[in-house]
């Protein structure tokens, strides 16, 4: 079964500031808790989890114009998954952080977007302790 | 030197599984013995009949709606009020040994703190949630808990015997096994003494014998078990033939006598029967209620009667060791349980969005320290496992924290008298796209559930049962004109008695 999960957090710095931390795929290890290393090579990308597993990501979009960054796992577990991180400027110097994740098995999306929410959260005390 | 405090909780248990409730299949001398000399509760409810919930109401004395684990999956704030800190700051020595569930499994970043203390029996800073000493286990030795850890260490050839809980897609596995290919049923060859009942017995005694003898203790033991999968040792199997379980009172055996009864409940009883709607994930997502024979019931409710007697031995070792210790004139126990378990009831088991009394009335009882000199008794009226955190203040001699929300438990019927007996259990869902949200009262010899708008109901339905004319909860008396008046009162009394809601809702962030 397929299942769409998303979570979403306002945080109060300019949309730019935000993008720069979040929409680069190697700065994943300094707000996502639990991933431990990104290494990125062109459109691939290897997340080490705090459990020491790694897992293969192919990157599919990062527009830095529109704000967006999409990529889905490789792993055996996933029939199929699309993550698509967006920030939305709201126009007085704070912006609107919007994570989906798609995937089959269902259960996935729910882990995967889960601990994307906690990681917004972990960004945005982050970025505006700053 | 003041009273010491063994708290017992298993989970997913029936209260008729124990002899002292009337149970015929597990024999449980030593509960039934505790029991017979305190106090025994009829009516013991949960505040939610699922396990994070459940479990961290007992451990913070309020109701889910305001811990905030207003389901599976959403983890209970590090930083959230404990009983167990509160005793620890008395002076009393703490441990938690067995399967804790504040937090999510499920948990492949390693996020949550409860499943990164496996390394020791120490949490780092001295304590976690007021425990000094955490020893965990769950139903599989899969993980990072400290009896996957031991297993794999020790005994990995044993760890392909336990049941997989979930299937490759992660979702609540649905494979039979056994005589009658019965859900989460496996053959497990694992020894019994390796198993996780013996193991948490073990380690709750190895903290008692390090502990000096003038010194305050509460230990909460959590038995995982008797929660399917049910894949006890096979070498305690033989103890009961499942071919000589009876079925249970409120399973008719026509197919056509259950559908009646779930037709007579809210739409979900029999869109979840018939397999038409997944509503929670505490239950295999592809295994549909309608194919569950006979003898699956029987099957499944045996290795749940010997998972039951296993416990009771391990309990009868620790007190053994309180005895040895010589504590026994100042030990209180408290065993209860988490929620309750389908059993066969209506043709269903696991759990659910379903307030009856398979999952609602649970096994409760308090044998208070002989020193105390409280009188044996059965107590009637309702009361909930959100009054045991003051239980455990009273027994302590601690003030109640302005943070707990339930009163100490009743020792006897007129105890307490002029208190309200109103008990309330909430559930709330949202998997998916699919919400379910029920409030229930018991009170008065009723239990009355109101449902709120959700993916299959419109805030109109609901269920009243009459607990003494209809212990078995077959007809629904929701829509009866003769029982308006009450249902009217129990209405009014449960939407005028909900507690505080936290807010912001915490979300969910993993499905258990």
């Amino acid at each position: 079964m397929r299942a769409s999960v998303r979570r979403a957090v306002r945080i109060n710095r300019h949309a730019d500031e935000v993008w720069a931390l979040l929409g680069d795929p190697g700065r994943l290890p300094e707000w996502f808790p639990g991933i431990t290393d990104a290494t990125v090579d062109g459109t691939s990308r290897v997340i080490t989890t705090k459990m020491g597993i790694p897992m293969p990501e192919e990157i599919l979009t990062n527009d830095s114009i529109a704000r967006r960054f999409q990529y889905r796992l490789l792993i055996p577990t996933v029939k199929e998954h699309l993550s698509t991180l967006d920030v939305h400027d709201l126009g007085d110097d704070t912006c609107l952080v919007v994570y989906a994740a798609d995937a089959d098995p269902a259960a996935m999306a729910l882990i995967i977007a889960g601990a994307a929410g906690n990681a917004l959260e972990n960004a945005k005390r982050m970025l505006e302790q700053t | 030197m003041g009273r010491k405090i063994l708290f017992i909780t298993t989970d997913q248990q029936r209260h008729d599984t124990l002899g002292c409730y009337g149970g015929q299949l597990s024999r449980t001398p030593v509960l039934d013995g505790l029991a017979a000399t305190g106090i025994r509760y009829e009516r013991a409810t949960p505040q939610s009949v699922v396990c994070m919930p459940a479990r961290s109401t007992m451990l913070t004395g309020q109701y889910p709606v305001t811990h905030g684990v207003w389901m599976n999956g959403v983890p209970l704030p590090v930083d959230s009020p404990s009983i167990a800190q509160t005793l620890h700051d008395a002076g009393y020595r703490t441990a938690l040994v067995g399967k804790p569930h504040f937090e999510p499994f499920l948990d492949p970043f390693m996020r949550f703190v409860e499943n990164s203390l496996g390394d020791s029996p120490t949490p780092p800073g001295g304590t976690h949630r007021g425990f000094e000493h955490l020893e965990f286990a769950t139903h599989t030795v899969v993980g990072q808990l400290h009896y996957a850890r031991w297993m794999a260490a020790n005994h990995p050839q044993y760890i392909s015997g336990f049941y997989p809980v979930l299937d490759r897609e992660l979702e609540v596995n649905h494979a039979g096994g056994g005589d009658t290919g019965a859900p989460q049923v496996q053959v497990n060859n694992v020894p019994k003494e390796l198993y996780h009942t013996d193991w948490v017995a073990d380690r709750t005694i190895a903290w008692l014998d390090s502990l000096d003898a003038d010194e305050d203790w509460f230990v909460w033991v959590s038995f995982p078990d008797p929660h399917h999968p049910w894949d006890p040792p096979q070498s305690e199997v033989g103890r009961i033939d499942w071919r000589d379980v009876p079925l249970p009172a409120a399973y008719p055996e026509s197919a056509a006598e259950r559908q009646r009864i779930l037709d007579d409940k809210p739409r979900h009883w029999t869109m979840w029967y018939d397999g038409t709607l997944v509503s929670n994930y505490e239950a295999p997502t592809r295994w549909v209620p309608a194919t569950l024979t006979a003898d699956q019931i029987r099957e499944v409710n045996a290795r749940n009667a010997v998972e039951v007697e296993l416990i009771d031995e391990a309990i009868g070792r620790i007190m053994a060791t309180i005895g040895a210790r010589g504590w026994d004139d100042d030990v209180d126990v408290v065993m209860t349980t988490d929620h309750g378990e389908l059993g066969g009831d209506f043709g269903l088991l696991f759990k659910g969005p379903y307030h009856v009394d398979g999952l609602m009335r649970l096994p409760l009882i308090w044998r208070p320290a002989p020193s105390a000199g409280v009188a044996a008794a059965v107590v009637t009226r309702p009361v909930g496992t959100i009054d045991l955190a003051a239980t455990f203040c009273g027994i302590a001699g601690v003030p109640v924290p302005a943070f707990v929300d339930g009163d100490r438990l009743p020792t006897s019927d007129t105890d307490l008298d002029g208190t309200p007996e109103r008990v309330l259990t909430e559930w709330d869902s949202e998997l998916f796209g699919v919400g379910v949200h029920l409030r229930t009262i018991t009170r008065d010899g009723w239990v009355c559930t109101a449902y709120k708008p959700g993916y299959v109901h419109d805030g109109t339905e609901g269920e009243l049962y009459s607990l003494t004319d209809d212990p078995l909860q077959h007809t629904n008396r929701w829509d009866d004109p003769a029982a308006a008046s009450i249902k009217a009162d129990l209405l009014d009394d449960l939407w005028a008695s909900q507690p505080a809601v936290r807010t912001p809702r915490l979300d969910v962030q993993a499905p258990v």
